[in-house]
């Protein structure tokens, strides 16, 4: 009869974050993780301006000054950036899946690639909506 | 069994047969990834266009089928995404069996009161005009 493990494992376990040298990969790694949770308030945030633009004139005035607040427009640019981190990471996932990209040397520069990806993209984004007039 | 604890869980599943489901939350993710990538271009686009432009001219913008359909997509789709991701974190380090099964509720729940109160609201806007 064998039984399936339900918590943490009672045997060794691999470094903890503690004591690992930081390298790039496993920056990437968790900066995925934290992309994620950016996405959920992102997606979050466009349920609420729906909800402000079907509740009316006055709701929506109010969810436009909240957000488009100096600190409501940083969160959206960390937001955009997250987008794009997330987009290039995936790209970066799914050549993974079909086994390609492994080497150290390509592994670490898939990932500056996809954080200079992110901060790029988001760049240009914001930069042609000030440059639309639209900000 | 003294070795017990020091097998992996891959070998403590082996003979056990296949639960039949495994790759389905794979396949989702990376489906409504793909979804996703031409969805979210096309709502930058629009945020571009809608930045400052006042609710009327919002209401109007979300009237039109297209838009109101697509954005439907683009909440539905990004929700999915996000809920299967969220998941995998919370399994990933939650382990106590109470705090795991509630907050993949609370995840849950979050993701599809998102989900119908955004496509509700679309709804009324486009059809009514947003009053």
């Amino acid at each position: 009869m064998s039984t399936v493990p339900r918590g943490p494992a009672d045997r060794p376990m691999s470094p903890h974050l503690q004591i690992w040298r930081w390298h790039i990969t496993m920056a990437t790694s968790i900066l995925h993780r934290a992309s994620i949770f950016a996405l959920y308030l992102g997606l979050l945030l466009l349920a609420g301006w729906l909800v402000a633009l079907a509740a009316g004139p006055d709701a929506s005035a109010t969810y436009e000054a909240v957000v488009g607040s100096p600190l409501g427009l940083l969160v959206l640019f960390g937001i955009t950036v997250m987008v794009f981190f997330n987009l290039a990471y995936n790209v970066r996932q799914a050549f993974w899946d079909l086994g390609h990209g492994f080497q150290i040397k390509t592994a670490e520069a898939t990932a500056w690639a996809a954080i200079a990806f992110g901060i790029a993209a988001a760049i240009a984004f914001w930069a042609g909506l000030v440059m639309l007039g639209a900000l | 069994m003294a070795d017990q604890r020091f097998r992996t869980p891959r070998s403590v599943a082996a003979g056990l047969g296949s639960a039949h489901h495994g790759v389905h939350h794979f396949l989702v993710e990376r489906v409504s990834a793909l979804a996703l990538v031409p969805l979210v271009i096309w709502g930058g686009f629009a945020a571009a266009g809608l930045i400052g432009a006042g609710h009327a001219a919002a209401v109007e913008w979300i009237a039109h089928p297209i838009n109101s359909v697509l954005l439907g997509a683009l909440l539905i789709c990004g929700l999915i995404h996000a809920k299967n991701a969220m998941q995998v974190v919370i399994e990933d380090y939650i382990h106590r069996f109470v705090t795991k099964a509630a907050l993949l509720l609370l995840n849950l729940t979050v993701c599809i009161l998102a989900g119908a109160l955004g496509v509700f609201a679309i709804l009324k806007a486009a059809l009514t005009g947003g009053f």
